[in-house]
């Protein structure tokens, strides 16, 4: 019987596609990350904890937002480990369960002014909300 | 030629301009834009986990109508065209999630033949560079942007990711330089134009985001470029509310300009 860790991160990498294992830790997608300023875990940290099953603290923790889904660090890994696939596949374990939505439609009319695109708006609830 | 096109929602309300001058300058270039009749929301992002099926429908659903149609389906929007060139690749390629899209769609009231991913998904600069031809747009051009120095911005959606999108090589892409030079006018290249604005995090963090959107547009500014032009709302949104030292403007209102379309001081 396997524990409900191993179910979780068999779950992340059936999601996601990505083979963590491919990872050399180059940490190049962490040197181009463009929110790595804004991160607690960077893009190869993800990587690593996924690996070694350590997914609880990368769950809990805002660096899950702070994606931007650029897609810089899928294109510029040289061994095409994909890490923003991993990110997104634990930020939606997360915000599948019910009442874990980072973003409640409630909140929207303060945070936008006039010019704010419908873009941004329906974006962030498919990143941040089920 | 006839093709259908993909407004998407921004195109809409914030980003007329996007839209309207897209849809005269086809006129001049005989490219028929026949929208499709109805085209629900992209979503704006492409959710890269297989096992997210529903949100992705509404993109599905414009490819089929297209496939029907035997017309290629154009968007001017970054993020849709990414959005909807993900889907179809996803479709194309991963038989699982074709299967699942398909038992959604037939359960549409009007439903079509299963789907896997035959239509061509192109970008309106796609469609000038491969259908049209650079060629017949400098020979189209009735006021050149003569000493015009226009920085390109790719950003993200258009490029990435690169297998996917095949839109132009992914770290030194050429194709709206070509289209700049096509308008008689300079391109600018700097070392941020394919770097990411900030995106939907100006929703809920617009620190980040100007931090992003200032590294693009002065990297842009001190290279020695006059102004940015893009084909995402987002990006232009995002550098200009950080105050770009450069004014943003989307490549459907230059084109427009140069095919004698737009006048040069009517912007909204
Ligand atoms: S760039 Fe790729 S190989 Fe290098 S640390 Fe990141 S995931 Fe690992
Ligand atoms: S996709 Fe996310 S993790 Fe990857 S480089 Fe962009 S912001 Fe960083």
């Amino acid at each position: 019987m396997q524990n409900k860790k191993e179910l979780q991160k068999e779950q992340i990498l059936r999601m996601s596609g990505v083979n963590p294992r491919k990872c050399m830790r180059c940490g190049k997608c962490s040197g181009t990350c463009p929110s790595y300023d804004e991160m607690e875990y960077h893009p190869h940290q993800f990587v690593y904890m996924v690996e070694t099953g350590d997914l609880e603290p990368l769950m809990n923790s805002d660096s899950l937002y702070k994606c931007l889904s650029c897609f810089a660090c899928v294109d510029r890994c040289p061994r095409n480990v994909e890490p923003a696939k991993l990110i997104e596949a634990l930020r939606l374990t997360v915000i599948r369960e019910k009442g874990k939505n980072h973003l409640k439609s409630d909140d929207i009319p303060a945070l936008l002014d006039d010019e704010m695109p419908q873009q941004a708006i329906v974006s962030a609830m498919r990143k941040y909300s089920k | 030629m006839k093709v259908n096109y993909f407004p998407g929602c921004t195109l809409r309300t914030k980003a007329k301009d996007l839209d309207f001058y897209a849809r005269e300058c086809a006129k001049i270039l005989g490219i028929e834009l026949v929208e499709l009749p109805d085209w629900q929301c992209c979503g704006g992002v492409f959710v890269t986990s297989s096992d997210e099926i529903a949100s992705k429908l509404s993109c599905a659903r414009a490819l089929v109508a297209s496939r029907d149609d035997n017309r290629a389906l154009v968007s001017v929007c970054s993020a849709c065209h990414n959005v909807i060139k993900q889907t179809n690749h996803a479709i194309k390629n991963d038989a699982k999630f074709a299967d699942a899209v398909n038992r959604y769609l037939a359960q549409d009231e009007e439903h079509s033949d299963p789907y896997f991913g035959e239509t061509e998904v192109l970008h309106y600069l796609e469609l000038l560079r491969d259908k049209v031809g650079f060629d017949k747009i400098r020979e189209a051009v009735k006021n050149p942007l003569t000493g015009k120095k226009i920085a390109a911005y790719y950003g993200c959606l258009l490029l990435r990711p690169g297998k996917v999108m095949a839109f132009d090589d992914v770290e030194n892409p050429q194709i709206m330089e070509d289209f700049i030079r096509a308008l008689g006018a300079e391109p600018v290249i700097y070392p941020a134009r394919n770097e990411c604005c900030g995106g939907y995090i100006a929703l809920e963090d617009a620190a980040s985001a100007k931090k992003k959107s200032d590294t693009v547009s002065h990297s842009a500014a001190n290279h020695g470029a006059d102004m940015i032009v893009t084909a995402c709302p987002l990006c232009k949104y995002n550098l200009t509310k950080n105050e770009s030292p450069l004014p943003v403007v989307y490549f459907t209102e230059l084109l427009a300009l140069a095919l004698g379309v737009k006048e040069n001081d009517d912007a909204e």
